[in-house]
């Protein structure tokens, strides 16, 4: 199983914010056992889709250079149900950020159905732990997660503010 | 119009409720942010975040929380102990800081106990009078 819990982004305005779309499909092996005869997409499952959002947001924002790892999960609000055959849309922005760590705050919605509310803090792993060694090599951003900005990082963003982005394929 | 020291004490009590899911009872004056009211490292920073939006100031984090720099330290920290040296390093750096109790054993295990509540009111009463 491949750990990528959006499909696609939508929307990219560097250091700020960032909207990608989730396509749930009863293809997913889990929606079977949670649970059968009852299918809903487990919130544990969203918050890891909304810390992809917001850490390819804040990864983004340092030029994918920092390991950004989720730290703490401040808040996690649900108000309704995911099934198959919904579309999530994950709205992260960016609150706060620093040498260190940076803190977002996130919706879902679901057509118009407000389903969830998460806000997220992010840890720049090289600069904290008291200076613990971790590998050099981006191990946080693999070519998976990058391809997924690929298409809005280049062109397909429509925003007004979207700056050309060095690199980007 | 300037905040007065309880009015401090208060936006900061909110900050610390949030940002640790503590009751509001449990944030005294004397509270140890990780001893008392169970902070960990990942908090701090969202601490800094929290005060820098509720009072609009902006928080070097070697400032509110100078300590994580000063352990790696051989010259301020020996044997498990602060040295003279890293003491007073220690005394610059967080002059909002109360060390009459840890003065007397400078035990870096201790370190985390001068955080206190009152010490972020401080530093924040400090902070604002400064702008």
């Amino acid at each position: 199983m491949r750990w990528i819990w959006i499909d696609k982004f939508v929307e990219f305005d560097s250091g700020r914010r960032a909207v990608a779309i989730k396509n749930v499909t009863l293809a997913e092996d889990y929606l079977h056992d949670h649970f059968p005869g009852f299918c809903v997409m487990p919130e544990t499952l969203m918050i890891e889709g909304m810390a992809q959002t917001a850490g390819m947001l804040v990864g983004e924002a340092g030029k994918f250079e920092e390991k950004v790892i989720l730290a703490k999960v401040k808040k996690a609000v649900f108000f309704d149900y995911v099934q198959p055959g919904d579309t999530l849309t994950l709205e992260a922005e960016i609150e706060s950020i620093a040498a260190e760590a940076a803190s977002t705050k996130g919706t879902i919605r679901s057509s118009q159905k407000h389903i969830a509310e998460i806000d997220l803090m992010f840890s720049h792993i090289d600069r904290n732990l008291a200076g613990k060694q971790f590998p050099e090599e981006n191990f946080v951003f693999t070519d998976t997660f990058e391809s997924l900005v690929r298409g809005v990082l280049s062109g397909a963003y429509k925003g007004a503010s979207a700056p050309a982005k060095e690199g980007a394929q | 119009m300037a905040m007065s020291r309880d009015e401090i004490f208060q936006d900061v009590q909110e900050v610390l409720v949030d940002a640790l899911g503590v009751d509001d009872d449990e944030v005294t004056t004397t509270a140890t942010l990780m001893g008392d009211l169970g902070a960990e490292s990942i908090d701090f920073l969202d601490i800094v975040f929290r005060l820098e939006k509720a009072f609009g100031i902006k928080i070097p984090r070697e400032e509110l929380f100078p300590a994580e720099s000063l352990m790696n330290n051989p010259e301020f920290v020996n044997n498990g102990k602060l040295t003279e040296t890293g003491l007073s390093e220690l005394r610059n750096k967080m002059p909002h800081t109360d060390f009459a109790a840890f003065e007397n054993d400078p035990d870096i295990n201790k370190l985390g106990d001068l955080f206190t509540v009152s010490a972020i009111v401080n530093y924040v009463e400090t902070k604002l009078n400064a702008a």
